[in-house]
């Protein structure tokens, strides 16, 4: 039946997109390394990965609203919105401990999803129509929140500019919180009857139906877990960044869905994981930091992340051929 | 007798598993209206999708005017000249007439190569008018009623200077208004030389159209003649065949209450006034052939769809679900037709698909308490129905078709269903599954469940069910125990030449 050589089993870790992306990593990290030794060191680590930990934040909500087979380009400007909210009521009340200040965010993220959410399902508008909509909506909120002005560094209390960057155990808030994130969202998607039917809706929605699982609740699910962290995003986006501006996290939806999309998520629904994106996250933080170390200037980022997107995409596509070519010829046989 | 158009002799296409077309043969000649009769399944399709460049047949030969062809798209075919009209319109809803009938096929100014607007409605109408049709050239085809839009498909055949011309099932969605004005162009088409290879499930129309028939069951040629010098019974005989001999699991019925009441269920353009009870213990046949709306009315009783009109009572109580979690909560289950498209997630695995319909008693608060329960719970059932695979863990779509049908009835045992609803379940599957699936069925009636199966091969029906409730485009026309009834009974009162009263009653 099967036969389980060593050459088949090395088959099937290739298989694995997570594998993959590791391999690719560590063979990325080679070249760059023999230019310059100090990019592996302790300090540039943790910088790389707390340069990461917002946009994995971010890119997991992406995950479950393109596993559901949507997609959301509104993070941006939930972020921003949020980001902006969070600075103005520093400024103008630095007694609220920032930990409010996140549940804020968060609160505020989840109703802009649950708008998302709520079009999306009962309105019967396609996802990426009503993204379009609100992602210039909500930028649009932000200039009206803020009236055009800036919230900076000097206007906020140093206690929620520090929060991000206060370390426990020897590693930064930032990183604990988007730590946490990763936990339990991995949890949920992967034991949680509601994180299964995004799966099933994703994967086939009419066998979905057949078995009763209720669609409108799952697709408002999604877009609230992504409102949510985007909230969350935003709260600490300002405090990391110290400042508030009404441009922040513009085109950031694009990295959500590079990191999905490097981390082999299905743009079509149905297929990915969590530890997939975290590591796709974790690549383009590589790749980004790493063009200073190649002599590439960072004007050519944006270039590189699309050209990462492009090849993850076809890489995606022809596997996804090859397997089904492989599954037809195994029903022939 | 003029030479044949087209001859196509031991034609074989073969899928993965199943002999779709087993060496048929068929002749058509010039200015012929020719019927090609069979059941669901019997090869019709394969055979239209080959001649038309969509399959590439396995084996035998096809000959065009005395010339062997063999296309590799649909393009080649429709310029050998076969044309064929869809069952469902294949048309551009948003563009006009014209631009429909020349799409593909655009006519340009010689001179300036920009497309000839004018030369192509002007074209459209002599069409139009020599096949007495009034349509404007510029109406758009999503303006145009159905019978009409058919009309503009058999337009654009001629325009294509079409030899062959195909027509699938062309009566479905017509009224009988719209059915006279086709058979009036198809007897023109029929004078102007053109071969018409008509297929159709309505005996009236073929006796009133067809000059010719071939008969095809299971894939295999069963016979020819010409349709004045035959009658209807000797036609269905051909169909139908005359022996069941494939043995089917022995049942013998032990009828417990009765659980469900089904009265005057209609639904509106799917199927009207069905009618009958339901035992425990009783496995119930419906019997149709396409078009019959027998899906239609599972899916209204499962709560998929909903009803226009009637009633339920389940267990005594009146029912009518919203949905199918009520359904499901109340003991219903239903098992889809198309395994790939409504019943499996494909990129799941078997256990995540097995466990789908139960998450909510596998899982606390929300949180499906992992490994355990759900192993002990996906292990139990898919043992139970032997499904062949490398694990429960690899993806639904690398399973065969007979093992992935095993793996949708896994799914709804563990449901513990009260009513188990089949919608024909061993379609497209080897006859070892199938055999497997016939034992499951006897089983699950054996334990006092109700069982409704849906199938359009009829030994599969007589053999297994104890009675058969028969529909024929929407309506019920018998409820037949299976015991002392023929084939050529059942097979009657699908095609409804007995039952018109009774359907209209």
């Amino acid at each position: 039946m099967l036969e389980r050589s060593p050459s088949s089993l090395l088959k099937k870790a290739l298989e694995r997109r997570e594998l993959t992306l590791m391999l690719l990593l560590l063979v990325l990290l080679v070249p760059i390394t023999v230019r310059s030794p100090q990019f592996l060191s302790g300090e540039n680590i943790n910088r790389i990965l707390n340069d990461m930990a917002i946009l994995s934040i971010v890119a997991i909500g992406e995950f479950f609203v393109i596993l559901s087979n949507g997609i959301d380009l509104s993070v941006g400007s939930i972020i921003a919105f949020t980001g902006m909210a969070c600075g103005m009521i520093n400024e103008s009340y630095a007694s609220v401990p920032p930990v409010v200040l996140l549940l804020v965010g968060m609160g505020i993220g989840l109703l802009m999803g649950l708008f998302n959410g709520v079009l999306v399902a009962y309105g019967k508008i396609p996802p990426i129509i009503t993204t379009l909509g609100t992602v210039n909506i909500y930028r649009g909120l932000t200039f009206l929140l803020s009236k055009g002005t800036w919230v900076t560094a000097h206007e906020m209390s140093p206690s929620y500019i520090g929060f991000p960057r206060t370390t426990f155990l020897g590693l930064s808030y930032l990183l604990w919180i988007a730590f946490v994130v990763i936990t339990v969202l991995y949890y949920f998607s992967r034991y949680t009857r509601t994180g299964r039917e995004v799966y099933a809706i994703g994967g086939n929605p009419t066998a979905a139906k057949f078995v009763g699982v209720n669609e409108n609740r799952v697709r408002v699910v999604v877009f609230l877990i992504s409102g949510t962290l985007c909230g969350l995003a935003g709260a600490l986006w300002t405090a990391r960044y110290a400042s508030a501006v009404n441009e922040m996290a513009t085109g950031f939806e694009m990295q959500a869905v590079a990191a999905c999309v490097l981390g082999g998520v299905n743009f079509s629904g149905g297929a990915g994981g969590i530890i997939g994106v975290v590591l796709g996250t974790l690549f383009l933080g590589v790749v980004t930091n790493a063009l200073p170390v190649i002599y590439l200037s960072v004007f050519w980022q944006t270039f590189v992340q699309g050209l990462i997107i492009l090849v993850a995409l076809a890489l995606n596509t022809l596997s996804d051929q090859r397997k089904s070519a492989k599954l037809l010829a195994q029903r022939r046989g | 007798m003029p030479d044949a158009l087209l001859e196509v002799t031991n034609l074989t296409k073969i899928f993965p598993g199943i002999r779709a077309l087993d060496e048929v043969k068929l002749s058509l000649r010039s200015g012929e209206v020719h019927a090609l009769i069979g059941e669901n399944g019997a090869g019709k399709s394969t055979l239209v999708k080959i001649l038309t460049g969509v399959y590439i047949p396995t084996g035998g030969k096809i000959l065009l005017e005395g010339k062997e062809i063999s296309f590799k798209n649909a393009i080649d075919a429709q310029q050998a000249g076969i044309v064929a009209i869809h069952q469902e319109a294949s048309m551009f809803p948003e563009l006009s007439v014209t631009e429909n009938i020349f799409m593909g096929h655009h006519l340009r100014n010689p001179k300036t190569k920009k497309l000839d607007w004018k030369a192509m409605t002007e074209q459209t109408k002599a069409l139009l008018g020599r096949m007495q049709l009034d349509i404007d050239p510029d109406t758009l085809v999503k303006n145009l009623s159905v019978a009409k839009r058919h009309m503009v498909e058999i337009t654009k055949a001629l325009s294509l200077d079409a030899k062959l011309v195909i027509m699938d099932e062309p009566t479905s969605a017509l009224t009988g208004r719209e059915v006279e004005d086709l058979f009036r162009i198809v007897r023109s088409l029929k004078e102007s030389g053109k071969a018409i290879l008509f297929i159709s499930h309505k005996f009236d129309e073929i006796f009133t159209i067809c000059d010719y028939y071939t008969v095809f069951r299971d894939g295999q040629y069963i016979g020819e003649g010409k349709v004045k010098e035959s009658t209807e019974d000797q036609i269905i005989n051909m169909m139908i065949g005359r022996s069941i001999d494939q043995l089917y699991p022995e049942h013998t019925p032990v009828l417990g209450k009765e659980i469900l009441k089904v009265e005057k269920l209609s639904q509106l353009g799917a199927f009207k006034h069905i009618s009958f009870t339901l035992h425990e213990g009783e496995i119930l046949g419906l019997f149709g052939l396409v078009g019959a709306g027998r899906s239609e009315v599972v899916r209204t009783i499962f709560g998929i769809d909903k009803a226009s009109e009637g009633t339920m009572y389940l267990e005594g109580k009146a029912f009518m679900p919203k949905g199918a979690r009520q359904s499901m909560h109340k003991g219903i289950a239903l098992v889809p037709e198309d395994r790939q498209k409504q019943g499996l997630v494909l990129k799941m695995s078997l256990t995540h698909n097995i466990s789908l319909p139960v998450l909510k008693l596998l899982s606390f608060k929300g949180m499906v308490t992992r490994s355990k329960a759900e192993k002990t719970y996906v292990l139990e059932h898919g043992n139970q129905m032997e499904i062949k695979s490398a694990g429960y863990h690899v993806d639904a779509e690398t399973l065969s078709g007979g093992n992935q049908q095993k793996v949708v009835l896994a799914k709804w045992i563990g449901t513990k269903p009260k009513i188990l609803i089949l919608d024909e379940p061993t379609k497209g599957i080897d006859v070892a599954t199938k055999a497997a699936v016939h034992q499951f069925i006897c089983d699950m009636a054996a334990k006092g469940v109700a069982v409704i199966l849906i199938s359009s091969e009829l030994p599969e029906v007589m053999g297994m069910s104890d009675r058969i409730l028969v529909m024929h485009e929407g309506y019920q026309t018998a409820i037949l125990d299976a015991q002392k009834c023929t084939a050529e009974t059942v097979m009657r009162y699908a095609i409804a030449t007995v039952a018109q009263e009774a359907a209209h009653a």
